[in-house]
């Protein structure tokens, strides 16, 4: 990092190199310092977090992802290019990582709210109100779900663009377009539950599009409301299907999808 | 019974010997007790001290053999060795006029070899115990197909970034989360419909299209075969080709489609006022909610 700075400081004149090298110096002259005293020494004396201490090598590096369940998602090595943030931007794994935020802030959510028409949109009033840091998790909730929307079809449209779907790949996009209307689907329905007039209307605006559906429409938009008009039972449907149907078939379509991912060759390219 | 290598057997009876000792099986039945506990198998072979190599018991086909050699690039030794034992087997003369089947055989059925005919013996010419089934050509075997591929190794050159990457999202989640309130409107009433009423954003550029088309066609048929097409897209496209320059048409159908969700949605969200008309949100205000 350090170096590159220099570099930079380098092509922009004599000022900025100045200041780049007095920088570079002033932050040896502190790693110096910290790594010197007492407490650096013994906190990180070899044998001190690690029992063996970590020798950086080839095996090791391999015993890392090998050893460890979630790591273990990735093989042990990687295309060199695949290393590169330019040609995926992160865009399936941070999908993935707000899947996981979205479960951890959802938990949370979940110890506070009944779904009844009753009391919804009172226990989220509470919720902001009177809950510690219950008005940031439902935010972080609300706009990661959003974020997670945007990443998915982002990831998809990179996806795209690097002709990434082309065999073998073909049959792992088509999981990726289910992944994409999983996604929707619980968007969509976690709307539903703050209870609000902001929830009733959109999704009264999306059902009814819904019981256009030819020849079963009726039916259609019966079996997403639970009753003729949406209610307390849309409610507590949309809760389970928002809470644990969706999340239960996502996880199952994105364990095939990472599976692939893998099976397939690694990562698609280099173009 | 516990199977004692044949080297170490020999090594035992030489050391025996040289020492003095009795020698088990030396008085000139060796072949038989190994050949009676292997069940019956006529002419095992059991190997007997300081036996002569099969090459100086080859008498003439040595030549012959060494022709056959040529020919089949199998090992001259090889052949005879096969030879033999086919002779020993069958009962017929070696080809060759080799002598050993011929004497061997009936003396081994019978498990009274005679000390001074040569044994029939498992070693090779060098001593060597173990035998060539087959001779299999490399190039049918190893078909090295997958080229060498440029590789580094996850950790720490992958895991680096994804941490980054998330610590990153929450990072900036958590300050966006902290500066800006998610809504909540009033406590939900049917009686009262707000003007206007809109879908989730994602489904905006659907409630735009509703405005042009019958609602079976805008909301259910225009999503429904557009994630079909989706899907089916692998399958559609056959160009082989990855990179965007060799395939301009896909990804100029890809982007229109792109771009006009993406218009569609823009104008759902922002210029759509009271009643779902045509409004400016710099005129008129935007009636949009997250």
């Amino acid at each position: 990092m350090a170096q590159g700075n220099g570099q930079s400081g380098n092509g922009q004149g004599g000022i900025g190199t100045k200041v780049s090298d007095n920088l570079r110096e002033g932050m040896e002259k502190t790693k110096g310092a910290v790594q010197g005293t007492q407490l650096w020494s013994s906190i990180f004396r070899p044998g001190s977090i690690f029992r063996q201490g970590y020798n950086d090598s080839p095996r090791n590096r391999s015993y890392v992802i090998m050893n460890n369940v979630l790591y273990h998602l990735h093989p042990v090595k990687v295309k060199r290019h695949a290393v590169k943030v330019s040609y995926t931007l992160c865009l399936g794994g941070l999908s993935f990582f707000l899947f996981i935020l979205l479960t951890v802030t959802g938990i949370f959510l979940m110890f506070f709210y009944r779904p009844t028409a009753a009391q919804a949109w009172n226990d989220i009033k509470t919720l902001e109100t009177a809950v510690t840091f219950g008005s940031l998790v439902r935010n972080m909730h609300r706009w990661a779900a959003h974020l997670m929307v945007i990443s998915v079809f982002l990831h998809m449209t990179r996806v795209f663009y690097h002709g990434a779907y082309k065999p073998p790949r073909e049959f792992n996009w088509v999981i990726g377009v289910i992944l994409l209307l999983l996604t929707l689907l619980l968007s969509f329905t976690g709307y539903l539950l703050p209870w609000d007039q902001l929830a009733l209307w959109a999704v009264t605006v999306g059902t009814n599009m819904g019981g256009f559906t030819p020849v079963f429409g009726d039916e259609v938009k019966f079996v997403l409301l639970g009753s003729r008009e949406i209610s307390s039972d849309t409610l507590l449907r949309w809760y389970v299907l928002h809470v644990l149907f969706f999340p239960f078939i996502i996880v199952i379509f994105m364990a095939v999808h990472f599976w692939r991912v893998r099976k397939d060759g690694g990562i698609s390219g280099p173009l | 019974m516990t199977e004692v290598p044949e080297h170490l057997l020999r090594r035992s009876r030489e050391r025996r010997k040289a020492l003095g000792l009795p020698v088990e099986g030396d008085d000139g039945d060796d072949a038989a007790p190994e050949a009676s506990a292997e069940g019956g198998e006529p002419a095992a072979p059991a190997p007997a001290p300081a036996a002569p190599a099969p090459a100086a018991s080859g008498g003439g086909g040595g030549a012959l053999f060494e022709d056959l050699s040529q020919k089949t690039g199998v090992p001259a030794h090889l052949l005879e060795r096969s030879a033999r034992r086919r002779s020993q087997l069958t009962g017929e003369p070696m080809p060759g006029g080799g002598d050993a089947g011929g004497e061997v055989a009936p003396a081994a059925a019978a498990a009274t070899a005679v000390a001074t005919a040569p044994a029939p013996i498992a070693a090779g010419p060098d001593g060597h115990t173990h035998r060539l089934l087959t001779v299999v050509k490399a190039g049918s075997i190893q078909q090295t197909k997958a080229s060498p591929v440029d590789k580094v190794h996850t950790w720490p050159h992958l895991l680096v970034f994804e941490f980054t990457a998330l610590l990153a999202v929450t990072a900036v989640l958590t300050i966006f989360s902290a500066l800006v309130r998610a809504p909540l409107l009033e406590l939900a009433d049917p009686n009262l419909t707000p003007n206007p009423s809109k879908a989730p954003w994602y489904f905006l550029g659907l409630q735009e299209i509703l405005t042009m088309f019958h609602p079976m066609v805008a909301g259910v048929l225009f999503p429904g075969y557009g994630l079909l097409a989706l899907g089916a897209a692998p399958y559609l496209d056959k160009n082989p080709k990855n990179n965007p320059r060799d395939r301009k048409f896909a990804v100029a159908l890809f982007t229109v489609f792109i771009v006009a969700a993406a218009i569609l949605a823009i104008i759902g969200s922002f210029f759509r006022g009271p009643g779902f008309n045509f409004t400016y949100p710099w005129a008129d205000g935007v009636f949009f909610d997250l």
